[in-house]
């Protein structure tokens, strides 16, 4: 075949596709919701991403198995970030009108999320980032369509101080202590460093940052610097196979690994399971309770979705803890609907803007969460207008070489540290942005 | 038969020498500008401008900044995402620092900021050539992502090193929705590729061109090394800065250093090789492949999937994006080493003689 015949071919063929595109995404215009999906199931972090994109996904097949959303079907479309902001990006401006318009993105990244933050305002779509996202953010007046619910960095952060000052037995204990951030060096790692450096001044302890280029794969230098510097307890702030290879790392290097500390991306299945004893000792805050294989929800998925033959991921997956939390997100996201349907109209397709208010207006006490099956995975969660946050519970698990237990009575975030702290951060981007916060007048129109 | 520039007599030096002596060519060009500047903001929709239009337009730039530098000029360079940064962080800071700074100025300034760091990091470029001065730019690289990730001065102390711009407006003209974005860059493209084209035809453009072909003959023909060596990274680096506080200013509005990696640089070096090296409608092509195609792949497959009753799964979708892709970069070098810019080019000889080839 000469040139001019393979270009004549391809450009045809191009033409002819993209026609075949526009005509399928025509045809699925029905009742529905749309759920779009952002993932990442290549790449450096896709062991991490896969197990909760397939919760995710998996628990949108669960609504639909059991009926929708008050009759309302839901449909979702994935779309591959790769952890990359410019892709994930390209991905929200793809889905975001699909299928009536998208009802909520929940993009697994904080790089991603500050970048969408600029763009949701605009294009009135709610952003869930269950456990990441901007810390300020919390603040609903300033930033009126992020959702960081369950839990901030600046929670993990202040948890974990309050957890070491639990075991040197005492706040006062803090003083003269070192403590190691040992963190991704993206917008992910760097959050938490606010409040480490707030804690320090008014605790008294002092706060080493040891930065991790990304993907994490090459920490010798780091570890050599924590050999020297002996911190009393170092925190944990990686994601993907940077986990697992500080851990490797603080086991060549011999520091202790009951002193390490990791957030909830930092405690999961793929981060200990190639290290199995190596990590014995190490512990991690959970975002909520976040797993238990033998919840009803876990069963119910196994008998609606997986016996089926449609589980997204393979079956012994349901019920690890970077599964549940993709799907707590998704249900997240399904309750703000729903609650939305109580005020616009049962049974009606909800646009972006009144998800908005179902998510503000969220209330699933405990009687609710048990009744869905999430006895045991969740903790009751109240939003409101300002408080976009909800709770934030959160405990301390440790691995035991063999699987995650459970160490620590619940804590929750000091809000005498960290509201004023919120406060001043949007309050800066309230002033950057030249927005007026809304006032709680104006949040229920 | 169409194609053909029989008749087209020239009469004057300056008609001799403009940049379309083709009467056929001047006619395409103006109406591929008509077409962009008019037709496209009527009838494309907000996700082709954002997601594909313009990352185009600003990475065409960025190119085209390469180009001058690796294509004209011979100087390999694996630090343009460095440039980048550079453009972006340092128009952020002129415009944020500075109380009722215009945009356009703080764009420009931070082109001139990368133009000075650029011929600071073209010094080497007078020793070391080839893949030496390729290693000595990926220094730059490395040097400014540390710098910024770890100045806090130069993100504004922001806690999580992100930074981000808003209320973007040229004396009134608010730049907030995708046309006016789209029309902004492609602005600024139009301008920039004008200004690429007459340097590259004029005495600059071929003294870098001399120093490309021999370094030595150059120099005992009379030509300045030093002179243009500097002036190829400073006007190379004032394109890729400008682009790149473009990416963060227009595309991303909010950006971590991570938006300018090594991987950027990268692309960028591949840009200008599989579109054609000296080649400005090569900077074109190149941004538009690396650009769309990875893209128009990860929408194809599904359809493609689904037409042939196949459900290839969202990781499937990604590994085939990318070795379809990788393997069109191995048939473009093989199939035509001087990048598509030639095939174009080919393409046009080929139409001279249309439909009589003999």
């Amino acid at each position: 075949m000469n040139l001019r015949k393979l270009a004549l071919t391809a450009s045809l063929g191009a033409v002819v596709l993209s026609s075949l595109a526009t005509a399928s995404a025509v045809a699925a215009e029905a009742k529905e919701q749309f759920f779009p999906a952002l993932v990442y199931r290549t790449g450096a972090y896709a062991p991490n991403g896969t197990p909760w994109a397939n919760g995710y996904i998996d628990y949108l097949k669960l609504v639909n198995a059991k009926g929708g959303i008050n009759g309302v079907k839901v449909v979702f479309e994935e779309c591959e970030t790769g952890y990359a902001t410019d892709r994930g990006v390209e991905c929200y401006e793809r889905l975001k009108g699909k299928h009536g318009g998208a009802t909520v993105f929940q993009p697994l990244s904080t790089g991603i999320t500050f970048a969408l933050t600029e763009k949701a305002p605009k294009d009135k779509i709610p952003l869930i980032t269950a456990g990441y996202g901007r810390s300020e953010s919390s603040n609903g007046a300033v930033f009126t369509w992020n959702f960081p619910l369950l839990g901030t960095y600046w929670v993990g952060a202040d948890v974990a101080i309050q957890y070491i000052a639990k075991q040197l037995g005492g706040v006062d204990k803090l003083k003269g202590k070192k403590i190691a951030l040992v963190y991704h060096d993206s917008p992910y790692g760097k959050e938490p460093i606010a409040v480490l450096e707030e804690l320090a001044k008014k605790d008294g302890f002092e706060v080493q940052l040891l930065p991790v280029a990304h993907p994490g794969v090459e920490q010798k230098a780091t570890w050599l610097q924590i050999r020297q510097s002996r911190p009393d307890y170092v925190l944990l702030w990686g994601w993907g196979v940077m986990n697992s290879t500080a851990l490797r790392e603080a086991q060549a290097t011999g520091y202790p690994r009951d002193k390490m500390l990791g957030v909830w991306w930092s405690g999961a299945d793929p981060d200990v399971k190639d290290v199995g004893e190596g990590a014995k000792g190490y512990s991690a805050l959970t975002l909520q309770d976040g797993a238990d294989s033998n919840s009803k929800i876990v069963k119910d998925i196994l008998a609606a979705v997986h016996a089926k033959g449609e589980g997204t991921g393979p079956k012994d997956e349901v019920g690890s803890i970077l599964y549940m939390r993709g799907l707590i997100s998704a249900m997240l996201g399904v309750e703000g609907v729903r609650k939305a349907q109580e005020r616009y109209g049962k049974g009606k397709v909800m646009t972006g803007e009144q998800v908005r208010w179902g998510l503000e207006n969220l209330n699933l006490d405990q009687a609710t969460l048990d009744a869905m099956g999430f006895a045991g995975v969740m903790r009751p969660v109240q939003t409101s207008c300002l408080d976009h946050m909800g709770s934030s519970w959160v405990r301390i698990r440790t691995w035991n070489g063999k699987k995650w237990e459970t160490t620590s009575d619940w804590f929750q975030a000091d809000d005498k540290t960290l509201r004023p702290m919120v406060m001043l951060a949007s309050g800066k981007y309230a002033e950057d942005k030249k927005l007026k916060p809304r006032t709680p007048e104006e949040c229920n129109k | 038969m169409l194609y053909r520039e029989n008749g087209q007599f020239k009469t004057s030096y300056a008609a001799d020498q403009q940049i379309f002596p083709i009467a056929q060519d001047r006619w395409a060009i103006i109406g591929i500008l008509v077409f962009a500047f008019v037709a496209v903001p009527l009838l494309v929709d907000e996700y082709l401008f954002r997601a594909i239009l313009i990352p185009f337009l600003i990475l065409s730039l960025a190119a085209l900044g390469v180009n001058i530098l690796v294509g004209y000029c011979g100087q390999i360079t694996l630090g343009a995402g460095a440039f980048m940064a550079i453009g972006a962080y340092a128009a952020y800071n002129f415009h944020i620092r500075i109380e009722g700074m215009p945009l356009l100025v703080s764009l420009l300034l931070g082109g001139f900021t990368t133009a000075v760091v650029g011929i600071f990091f073209g010094i080497p470029s007078l020793r070391v050539r080839g893949l030496y001065l390729a290693v000595a730019t990926l220094a730059a690289q490395f040097f400014t992502d540390w710098v910024f990730l770890r100045i806090p001065w130069f993100t504004d102390n922001s806690s999580s090193g992100s930074v981000s711009v808003s209320n973007l407006h040229v004396m009134g003209w608010q730049i907030n929705n995708p046309v006016s974005k789209y029309l902004f860059c492609l602005g600024f493209l139009t301008i920039f590729a004008l200004l690429a084209k007459n340097m590259t035809r004029s005495a600059i453009g071929r003294q870098w061109m001399a120093i490309r072909d021999m370094d030595v003959a150059a120099e005992v023909i009379g030509i300045r090394p030093l002179f243009a060596k500097l002036s190829a990274f400073a006007v190379s680096s004032f394109f890729i800065g400008t682009a790149g506080a473009l990416w963060g200013f227009v595309h991303l509005a909010s950006w971590e250093p991570a938006a300018f990696s090594v991987d950027r640089s990268f692309q960028l070096l591949f840009m200008v090789i599989i579109g054609g090296l000296g080649s400005i409608m090569g900077s074109f092509f190149g941004a538009a492949f690396i650009v769309i195609l990875p893209i128009a792949l990860n929408q194809i497959l599904p359809v493609v999937g689904d037409l042939t009753g196949i459900e290839i799964s969202t990781a499937g979708i990604s590994h085939a994006e990318l070795i379809i892709f990788g393997g069109l970069i191995v048939f473009f070098l093989i199939k035509e080493p001087h990048g598509i810019a030639r095939l174009w080019s080919t393409g046009k000889e080929k139409l001279r003689l249309w439909p009589f080839p003999h």
